[in-house]
């Protein structure tokens, strides 16, 4: 039951027609961060609250919703922002990818291939992809005005000339449509490939930064590289030691006390699903 | 406010009975419309409204517009039972001046249909106007192929009623990008969308 | 088999609880009342209303009783029910020359019109803790001011600009509404204004300190500072004439600042401005001091110091915005933290296998 004292989904009207406008010219311009007036929440800034008033200006009663973090729908803050919108905007929750209508994330992408007509919602801690090249605002806006990107592909060179690779692991940079380069939030980045050509519907709320953008489906999503460096994605040695998938995400956990080691997908419904379908183990 | 004219309430036309549930309903469709360019999109809660433009026009307005988005209506369309709608069920200004627009209602026929309109600058594209250009019919024009963001490969679109030269603009305002209008094309209870990332075949 | 320890349902109702009974403490103390809060830590009261933006003495007092005193927590909580009430339109300006002042000083002249007003000051205690103050009893009651508090103040700011020693107020641009759209930058200054009103104190007052030890000296002087009640107008649009429809305490700060000209312009003192509700000098001065040094590039000035670098006083005086951030850190990080390991035990590897075959390399020549 919705409390009476808040609107539905917990925004008033005009704050979610404000934020639907934005989304629209979001999704009129992939990878360009829309600004929005971002509103306080009820939960704290940094917690989600961007992927949060996304989800609020979107969902409805006919809506499915499904709320990760860590790839893991049985997380703390996953939780409390599942149950927030079971109360406030009256709508199913389910723990199950390929149910849901709305999927709302942090820090992965499901394992499960998403469809058409289903959005993902990303939770945003800082939108700008330059920005640990550059703090100042007003010079990424710049930056990406006149679409100069030397300073990104500077840090990667400088990252391979001291590595031998590209060492960046989560939040790696992508080229949206051939225009913008977009974070695509700190998700890790085996899950990169998994944006490309997507044919869900990708929003990402910033809600700290204020700023909103998108990747409508089937929209080229290029992670950048070298042609003497490719893209690459993280590899395990090890399977899941619940399900035996060797395809997934891996969490690494620290099993006893001289520090053995048990990885186990991050996905927790991709790796359910394949212990109790034994044909989706397939 | 009204300049003089005062609203009547008598015969005015409804706007949407369950405000936050209807415009919900119409957003998504809106989304889905946007999110994937050429595909018709009917929306189930479009009250009747004025009479033209169109339901789907007017459930667009009443959708997205409020005080702090001015409308901007063509001749055709601006007369006192759609301004009066559009104040008393959006709140939204409307506007003689076609850069002060964030929302304009045009019709097929509307002449030099992009020129005047707020394009966005490079820094701050999405600031923007959205034309809502009401046509005839969503079919049955001469078909073109669309490509872009939210586009599986291509997508036969034909939309009718369109002047010769409309693709010809289009194509102009496309090459803007990331600058430049977005479009909904508007007709009875449908409407279709082409925003300013894709690429039309002339 | 090992399970992992994941939060869910039950360990967030459990947490909620004792966090209940953490606040209530030991049941055999009584219970705080709002008033109590209201009248006996006005000032905490008063930094969450200003902090807060949202002028409610109950509702701030019920903010710092949930929050267990913890000022930003409060601050935050009045914030998110302040976003969801409905907007009925903007003040008029508050007229503070029309203030009752409690307190007024000008550090600027030794007697101004009105007079020296010392009011409820902790400028002039002794910091001895009052060990009286351990058990309850009677206070004095307070001294009955023989001023006339009709008599409205003038501000010494107004009769050093008709003498044309002081700018007039810089007008740059109506009002926005920081809270409706986002920060745009460059700023205006009603919007650097509002952000600062909103801004932390801490961090203002460490700005403000920052200016006066050389990172951006504007060799201020005050002005004047006034504590008092204010009316507050408002003009319904059926009724199309103001009425008044509250009447505030606020404390304001007139900074009075080093003096720009040239050889054609006649030199004039410049201004830094503050205010904030309740009786909050050291914000309202803090703000002042900050006002002043981000109107560097206005006054064509070299803007050097963090507390005139518009973009980083802006961007991060938020503490709500600050605290929700820092604090995101706990959340779990564990498949960003995956992904790093993957990445460094790859580039060990490498490097590992580097040395041992540099070493191969040496045995062989």
């Amino acid at each position: 039951m919705a409390d009476d004292a808040y609107n539905y989904a917990y925004l008033d009207e005009q704050t979610k027609r404000m934020i639907r406008r934005a989304i629209l010219k979001a999704v009129a311009v992939p990878g360009y961060q829309v600004p929005f007036g971002g509103r306080e929440m009820p939960l704290p800034y940094g917690w989600g609250t961007g992927g949060i008033q996304v989800t609020a200006a979107i969902i409805g009663r006919d809506d499915t919703l499904k709320v990760i973090d860590q790839g893991a729908d049985d997380t703390t803050n996953a939780v409390s922002i599942r149950r927030f919108f079971a109360k406030v905007a009256e709508v199913a929750t389910t723990t199950r990818t390929d149910e849901a209508t709305v999927i709302q994330t942090r820090h992965r992408v499901p394992e499960t291939p998403l469809r058409e007509g289903q959005i993902l919602v990303f939770q945003v801690p800082i939108p700008e992809p330059l920005r640990m090249l550059e703090p100042r605002e007003t010079e990424t806006r710049t930056l990406h005005a006149l679409s100069e990107y030397g300073v990104m592909q500077v840090s990667l060179y400088e990252s391979i000339a001291r590595h031998g690779r590209i060492s960046k692991g989560y939040n790696y940079p992508v080229m949206v449509n051939g225009r913008y380069i977009m974070s695509p939030s700190p998700i890790p980045k085996f899950d990169n490939p998994k944006l490309d050509r997507s044919p869900a519907l990708q929003l990402y709320g910033a809600g700290r930064e204020k700023r909103i953008y998108a990747v409508p489906p089937y929209t080229p999503v290029k992670s950048l590289d070298f042609d003497d460096h490719p893209f690459e994605i993280e590899t395990w040695e090890q399977c899941c030691a619940l399900c035996g998938s060797k395809e997934s995400f891996l969490d690494e956990m620290i099993v006893d006390d001289d520090g053995k080691h048990l990885f186990v997908c991050s996905d927790t419904d991709y790796c359910e699903r394949r212990r109790t379908l034994p044909e989706a183990a397939e | 406010m009204s300049n003089g004219h005062m609203t009547d309430l008598r015969t005015l036309a409804p706007g949407l009975a369950d405000p936050a549930h209807d415009a919900q309903q119409l957003f998504r469709a809106v989304l889905d419309a946007t999110s994937r360019p050429g595909r018709i999109v009917s929306l189930p809660a479009a009250p009747a409204g004025p009479g033209t433009p169109s339901a789907a026009a007017t459930a667009y307005l009443l959708t997205l517009a409020d005080r702090d988005t001015p409308v901007w209506l063509a001749d055709a369309f601006d007369r006192p039972e759609v301004r009066d709608f559009l104040r008393f069920h959006a709140g939204a200004p409307i506007v003689t001046k076609r850069a002060e627009a964030v929302f304009a209602v045009l019709a097929s026929a509307t002449p030099q249909p992009f020129e005047g309109f707020n394009l966005g600058s490079d820094a701050y594209p999405d600031r923007s106007a959205t034309l809502i250009v009401e046509v005839p019919d969503l079919r049955g024009g001469p078909t073109r192929q669309w490509h872009g963001p939210g586009i599986d490969g291509r997508a036969a679109v034909a939309v009718a009623g369109l002047a010769e030269d409309f693709w010809q603009d289009w194509a102009a305002n496309h090459t803007l990008f990331p600058c430049g209008v977005d479009i909904v094309f508007t007709a009875r209870t449908e409407l279709c969308a082409l925003p300013r990332s894709v690429a039309v075949e002339v | 088999m090992y399970v992992a320890v994941k939060g869910g349902e039950t360990a967030i109702a459990h947490s909620l609880d004792l966090l209940a009974d953490k606040r209530r403490g030991d049941r055999a103390i009584a219970e705080l009342s709002l008033e109590q809060i209201d009248q006996q830590l006005g000032l905490a009261v008063d930094r969450v209303m200003t902090e807060g933006s949202c002028y409610d003495r109950s509702l701030a007092a019920l903010a710092i009783k949930q929050a267990r005193g913890d000022l930003i927590e409060a601050i935050f909580l009045l914030r998110a029910y302040r976003t969801t009430l409905p907007r009925f339109g903007d003040s008029l300006p508050l007229d503070t020359s029309a203030m009752v002042a409690e307190r007024r000083i000008s550090s600027t002249f030794k007697d101004v019109p009105g007079g020296q007003v010392l009011g409820p000051t902790y400028d002039y205690t002794h910091r001895l803790l009052d060990f009286s103050l351990a058990a309850a009893g009677d206070r004095p009651a307070a001294p009955t001011a023989p001023a006339d508090t009709n008599r409205s103040l003038p501000r010494v700011g107004d009769i050093l600009e008709r003498e044309g020693m002081l700018e007039p107020p810089p007008r740059d641009g109506a009002s926005e509404d920081l809270t409706r759209r986002p920060l745009t930058l460059p700023a205006s200054r009603p919007v650097r204004l509002q952000n600062l009103a909103r801004g932390d104190e801490g961090f203002l007052l460490a700005l403000g300190y920052s200016t006066q030890r050389g990172y951006g000296n504007n060799h201020p002087f005050v002005g004047e500072i006034r504590y008092g009640h204010v009316p507050v107008g408002f003009v319904p649009e059926e009724l199309g004439f103001a009425i008044e429809i509250a009447e505030i305490d606020v404390t304001e700060c007139d900074m009075v600042n080093q003096f720009a000209g040239s050889h054609d312009v006649p030199p004039q003192f410049t201004r830094g401005y503050g205010l904030a509700f309740g009786h909050s000098e050291r914000k309202a001065m803090s703000m002042a001091l900050v006002d002043r040094a981000l109107r560097a590039e206005e006054l064509s000035e070299s803007a050097t110091s963090p507390a005139q670098d518009e973009e980083f006083v802006l961007a991060h005086s938020d503490n709500v915005e600050a605290s929700g951030f820092v604090q995101h850190l706990k959340l779990p990080h564990y498949v960003d933290f995956q992904s790093e390991l993957v990445v460094v035990r790859a580039l060990r590897a490498e490097v590992e296998a580097r040395r041992r075959q540099a070493v191969l390399d040496q045995a062989a020549e």
